[in-house]
């Protein structure tokens, strides 16, 4: 799928609640136009699911269930084999293939979610978890999570006079579910929606679980002009914080190689979460980056 | 055509999910509820049964993909007991809250600590205030009746709420007793084939479910689910008079059953298999011209108060049982949910049986005793050791 290609249907409808700038919509947006209309998605607790369904309003133009925070992957599970049972038994959902797509913040996936998620993973349903990841517990108001990247930010990982700001590095989910040994494993990021959405179609084509981590600039946690979370996404990957790959049935491929990294400078001075980050500091977090974009091949 | 099978009660719960030919089963093993869903995973393994069966994580999951999948129009089943049930907690809030007709096995059993995997009912009576109806069934073919019945409850359009159904764990789970397997194409044609109409996740017809219930709504939306559970108490008496003239059993109306208690003075207030004792002893006792009643509570959600108070009318001392303790008052649910009811009556409470402690006949006895005896409002603990 190329941008001339890009569906024009839209599934998620404006007017929600979500912020200028919110790169959770974006994202959604994208993944429903290259999963297309026949697509159950299944909301975690969270900002999305709190922007886009303040009863009676719906944001959503396909079905959508919302049950709690923890469990989007277990929920799906049983979306998936109930479709699959009753196109069998009873001939409904007609005999058409309907995707099952979850949504998960970094919170509801990484940390409390995560148990759910490497069940259903591990149990081969098929179905797509997308993780959008804004580093942090946005929706309760910017608290660390599992996923809140070195020395960022966070109103539980603040900069104080003694410790400043986050003091653990970030995990890494999609090498966490790659070794659940899942047929389709991918990195994304919302500033690449050619490479997103032909994942996304990637993932909903293939037989069994498939999952990506998307990256999801976020103007109130990160503290950024709203006018940036597309220049911010790209920044994360031209910098190789955030490398684009995918791991098809186990083959590792780098899916975006920039030219030539660009410094991490550019990519914390525009977000406020970073900005108690001294020269040392920046320093610091460039050698982890080059370390582990060595470890990928970029 | 129906059968005799000699078998325990969790076999019991598995046939009847068979049965009623569910769509989907989602559970996690846990003593001693176990041989429940090994024999349903039997079931699908050997095609008895087209379902599917998801063998989740944990019980968190269990009852997650339950709701997924009843949200999108699958009949639904799942079985736990004790600490899988807790964990199960915020989301039994949930599938009642989304309306969603999923029946469950719990195989009762206390809850830690200390660790104990046998027999009270602290764990569901703990699940009282989640939006669940809850039958405790007395033997095994109440078991497997009542899960029949609890499909076709739940799924009433005027109730659409989720159902327990509760065994004592060990006592009827493990224990083998004839069972009546009624005919396949009986079950079938009475508990009917479920199309919700409010529970689809259909791309050519989206809708949204379980959206943000904004400060506007959720008031309503709960005194929806109270409603409902009003209205289960006539749809439950209507189960069982249907239930009887289709397979010739029926419990009491559906919500109590009373046994002697027109002669009675005393009367003993119990749920589960206990009752099954206090009978035996209430024969004995009648040999020797003494009069004890039983009033046994099948549903204790919607608890059904205007059966219960006309029922002890005319009874001067009614004895409460409880297998659970409500810590800082010193009581049992049951008792707490009743006592305000009857006011004018001398009420006692027991607290008996907690993790497994043998009640017996002789038990009984004392607590009858007592009962005529005690004064309004007291509680003992029935088979306490010195300390």
């Amino acid at each position: 799928m190329t941008e001339k290609q890009f569906p024009r249907e839209e599934y998620l409808a404006s007017g929600h609640r979500g912020c200028a700038g919110c790169g959770a919509a974006i994202i959604v947006r994208q993944a429903l136009k290259a999963a297309g209309k026949d697509t159950i998605v299944v909301n975690a607790t969270g900002c999305l699911e709190v922007m886009t369904t303040p009863y009676p309003e719906t944001a959503w133009r396909v079905p959508w269930i919302h049950v709690a925070f923890e469990n989007a992957a277990a929920a799906a599970s049983g979306v998936e084999r109930a479709i699959k049972v009753l196109q069998r038994k009873r001939k409904k959902y007609a005999n058409k293939k309907i995707n099952v797509i979850a949504f998960g913040g970094d919170g509801g996936t990484a940390d409390i979610g995560f148990q759910a998620l490497s069940g259903a993973m591990e149990r081969g349903h098929n179905m797509l978890y997308i993780m959008y990841d804004n580093e942090a517990y946005m929706n309760t108001g910017i608290q660390r999570s599992s996923s809140t990247p070195l020395l960022a930010s966070t109103t539980t990982s603040p900069v104080g006079t003694v410790i400043k700001g986050e003091d653990r590095p970030k995990k890494d989910m999609a090498m966490i579910i790659a070794a659940h040994g899942v047929p389709y494993v991918a990195t994304a990021c919302l500033s690449y929606p050619e490479d997103f959405m032909n994942k996304v179609k990637k993932a909903c084509e293939i037989e069994g679980p498939a999952f990506i981590h998307a990256l999801q600039p976020c103007t109130t946690g990160w503290k950024y002009d709203p006018k940036y979370t597309v220049k911010i996404g790209r920044l994360a990957v031209e910098t190789g914080v955030f490398p684009l790959y995918e791991i098809k049935n186990g083959e590792f491929k780098i899916t975006y190689r920039p030219l030539k990294r660009k410094p991490l400078n550019e990519y914390v001075k525009l977000q406020k979460r970073y900005r108690h980050l001294t020269d040392k500091d920046i320093e610091m977090l460039q050698k982890y980056i080059d370390e582990r974009c060595k470890l990928l091949g970029l | 055509m129906s059968k005799v099978k000699i078998i325990t009660g969790t076999s019991a719960a598995a046939e009847a999910a068979r049965l009623c030919d569910v769509d989907v089963i989602s559970a996690y093993p846990i003593t001693p509820q176990t041989t429940c869903v090994e024999k349903l995973a039997e079931f699908v393994a050997n095609g008895e049964l087209d379902a599917e069966f998801i063998k989740v994580e944990s019980e968190h999951s269990a009852i997650s993909a339950c709701i997924g999948a009843s949200a999108t129009g699958a009949r639904t089943f799942t079985a736990t007991s004790s600490q899988g049930l807790a964990l199960m907690h915020e989301v039994l809030f949930i599938a009642s809250g989304m309306r969603l007709p999923i029946v469950m096995m719990n195989a009762n059993r206390a809850l830690s600590a200390p660790i104990n995997i046998w027999n009270d009912q602290q764990d569901s009576i703990s699940q009282r205030d989640t939006g669940w109806i809850q039958i405790y069934a007395a033997d095994n073919q109440e078991t497997l009746d009542s899960i029949i019945q609890a499909f076709k409850i739940a799924e009433n359009e005027k109730v659409l709420l989720p159902v327990m159904v509760n065994l004592d764990g060990f006592i009827l789970t493990h224990t083998v007793e004839p069972v009546e397997l009624p005919d396949e194409e009986e079950v079938r044609d009475f508990v009917g084939i479920y199309e919700p109409k409010h529970a689809y996740l259909d791309p050519d017809r989206p809708i949204t479910q379980g959206p943000v219930g904004v400060p506007s709504c959720y008031m309503e939306s709960k005194y929806n689910v109270q409603n409902a559970m009003n209205n289960a108490e006539k749809v439950i008496m209507d189960v069982n008079e249907e239930f009887a003239k289709k397979f010739g059993r029926k419990y009491g109306n559906g919500l109590i059953e009373t046994y002697n208690i027109e002669n009675a003075e005393t009367v003993l207030v119990a749920m589960g298999s206990v009752c099954g004792t206090i009978k035996e002893v209430i024969d004995d006792l009648k040999q020797e011209g003494k009069e004890y009643g039983l009033l046994r509570i099948r549903t204790y959600r919607p608890l059904p108060i205007n059966h219960i108070r006309e029922a002890l009318k005319n009874t001067k001392n009614i004895a409460i049982l409880d297998k659970d303790i409500t810590f800082g008052m010193n009581k049992g649910a049951v008792y707490i949910d009743l006592a305000g009811f009857l006011k004018d009556k001398k009420t006692t409470n027991y607290i008996v049986g907690l993790g497994g402690r043998d009640i017996r006949q002789d038990d009984i006895k004392e607590i009858m005793k007592h009962a005529e005896k005690a004064e309004d409002g007291e509680t003992k603990w029935m088979g306490l050791k010195e300390q």
